[in-house]
């Protein structure tokens, strides 16, 4: 797989072409414009970019009040605050009011890697599901952030997306068309599923190779919008392949895997059935991708998941 | 454009329709919204370029109300402007009615969904700093309640206000010094006020809150300075209006009882026949 950008570049290029578009464009940040690599849109749109400082409750309500004056708005900061600390202007502000901006995570999940647990974003897809209104998305690669980004800005409707700073490399697809709430086929195999999202689609396809060495077909789906979730997709994954594992970089509670599981359990579909994410502990030390490794988020790791789960 | 005896006489005539929508409703914020009901008035009978025809203009002054919990004092006040039948406010709290005990936009008036404590700056910041960019005229109000200043995100909201030179923003505080539990300088000491706002980069001016005289005032001279945004400490009573209502914190949320709904409609009909 040929490397590319990290999908956060990508995201502030977009944004940049969309802003020479459209005046109305306004990026939001909260001193992350650095970390955002929103550098270069500061210093070519400097009337489209809004700084409030260290305060993302601030971010939140200002980015709420200016799409309520007709502004189409990107609140930017690292998820693991916007989620956190600015959930309340998410859900009340946003949501509740219909006010059509695009919260941005940035380095989500466990990018920031031994920062710690301050600076992960492992519960965001648990918190904003529960949110009426929002559409969640966490695109896998490049090609993924900058279709997302684009309709995002289109969308009339809150929604959440988050990216990672790693370096991510380009995926095979088996179709190049991206829709919002509309999974995006990686790898056709019918052995055994992979429903994954973001940062972790990577690795999955890793472990669809090895499996494929042992004559194991794997289905690798790339669910990048959790919310409104593609149910077909998750369904025939569930009845035409001989098990399902869904990987996300998330608690193993309350994100993508058990909004697949609440929906094949409610439809009546017994399937071999595996969240793979962070467990419900401390998360353990190191870089992201040591604490992917130790969670079984590798190429390795999830070839034996599957190997595991379809001998059940 | 109301007159100052018009706007007195409107004030009483608005205490009588909000007890008789908390007495039917059977609930409602009884106290706060007695004390923020003459800066309503004044907003919408004399200062504020808005009405049900502009209200969709991109021109049009916005009003926010941070204090969400004194839906029914906005309401009642809408509903007498012709943002909606006064009728509807007979659903208030029912089964499948947009009239809650907090503002939503599913009111026609109501600019932004409140009810959580320390939002409406914040927002009336992003409102205020669009029209900056866009070279629009319009003014955004906002009412605070004097109890919620403890919530940080007023004072981020408050130092961007200043950061972004928005004297198209008006924060009026409706200082009536009681919150549920008490007094707000017992619960968590606010005093003072004034300096703090001025600190934070607002230009202060102080008045009567539940003088409609003092309101016109002071709300007419916005901004106080050019380049800054303008706070309004406004000293009100909580339960203006009502004798035994006023200065007293159970009054928070209380609903009448028959008998103290006849003395307050008796004593605001007494007040009205004064103005007459």
């Amino acid at each position: 797989m040929e490397a590319a950008l990290a999908n956060l570049e990508v995201f502030a290029s977009t944004l940049l072409e969309l802003a020479r578009e459209d005046s109305d464009l306004l990026v939001v940040t909260s001193d992350s414009r650095g970390s955002a690599k929103l550098a270069p849109f500061a210093k070519a749109a400097p009337g489209q970019i809004v700084e409030v400082g260290i305060a993302e409750q601030n971010l939140v309500g200002i980015a709420a009040g200016l799409a309520a004056a007709g502004k189409n708005v990107f609140a930017v900061s690292p998820a693991c605050f916007l989620t956190a600390r600015s959930l309340e202007q998410i859900k009340n502000d946003v949501c509740y009011s219909d006010r059509p901006v695009s919260v941005i995570g940035i380095s989500a999940g466990v990018s920031y890697g031994a920062l710690g647990t301050t600076h992960h974003s492992l519960h965001d897809f648990a918190a904003l599901r529960a949110f009426h209104n929002i559409t969640i998305v966490a695109p896998a690669d490049n090609f993924e952030t900058r279709a997302a980004i684009k309709a995002a800005a289109k969308l009339r409707t809150p929604a959440y997306l988050r990216f990672g700073k790693k370096t991510m490399p380009h995926l095979p697809r088996v179709a190049s068309a991206f829709e919002l709430g509309k999974a995006s086929l990686v790898r056709q195999g019918n052995h055994i599923s992979f429903i994954a999202c973001g940062e972790t689609v990577a690795p999955t396809v890793a472990a669809a190779e090895l499996l494929a060495a042992e004559g194991i077909e794997s289905r690798v789906i790339s669910m990048h919008t959790i919310k409104p979730l593609d149910e077909s997709a998750v369904l025939q994954a569930a009845t035409e392949t001989g098990g399902v594992i869904t990987v996300e970089e998330h608690s193993v509670n309350g994100g993508l895997g058990e909004a697949c599981a609440g929906l094949l359990l409610q439809s009546g579909i017994s399937a071999r059935f595996k969240i793979v994410g962070l467990a419900d502990e401390h998360t353990v030390t190191g870089s992201q991708q040591e604490i992917f490794k130790h969670y079984g988020i590798d190429g390795p790791g999830l070839a034996a998941t599957a190997k595991k789960l379809l001998s059940r | 454009m109301l007159t100052l005896p018009e706007l007195q006489r409107k004030s009483v005539q608005y205490r009588k329709d909000l007890l008789q929508l908390i007495k039917t409703a059977k609930a409602g914020h009884t106290g706060g919204d007695l004390s923020c009901l003459d800066i309503l008035n004044v907003l919408y009978n004399r200062v504020m370029r808005v009405n049900p025809q502009t209200f969709k203009s991109p021109d049009h002054d916005y009003y926010i109300q941070s204090k969400g919990h004194c839906a029914e004092a906005l309401f009642v006040v809408l509903a007498d402007r012709g943002f909606f039948p006064k009728s509807d406010l007979q659903t208030l709290n029912q089964y499948g009615s947009h009239y809650i005990g907090h503002p939503t936009r599913d009111v026609n008036g109501v600019e932004q969904n409140t009810g959580a404590l320390g939002h409406g700056l914040a927002v009336a910041v992003g409102i205020a700093l669009a029209g900056k960019i866009d070279r629009r005229d319009y003014r955004v109000f906002v009412l605070l309640g004097d109890g919620e200043l403890a919530e940080g995100s007023n004072w981020e909201a408050a130092m961007t206000a200043a950061h972004y030179r928005l004297d198209n923003l008006v924060a009026i505080v409706d200082r009536n010094g009681l919150q549920i539990t008490g007094s707000t300088e017992d619960v968590c000491q606010l005093a003072p006020l004034d300096q703090k706002f001025a600190a934070f980069g607002f230009e202060v001016r102080r008045c009567d809150g539940n003088d409609v005289s003092d309101l016109v005032r002071t709300l007419e001279e916005v901004p106080f300075r050019p380049g800054k945004p303008s706070l309004v400490l406004a000293r009100t009573k909580k339960g203006k209006g009502v004798s035994f209502m006023e200065n007293v914190a159970k009054w928070h949320h209380k609903v009448p009882t028959d008998q103290e709904y006849s003395l307050a409609m008796a004593e605001l009909e007494a007040a009205e026949a004064a103005l007459k």
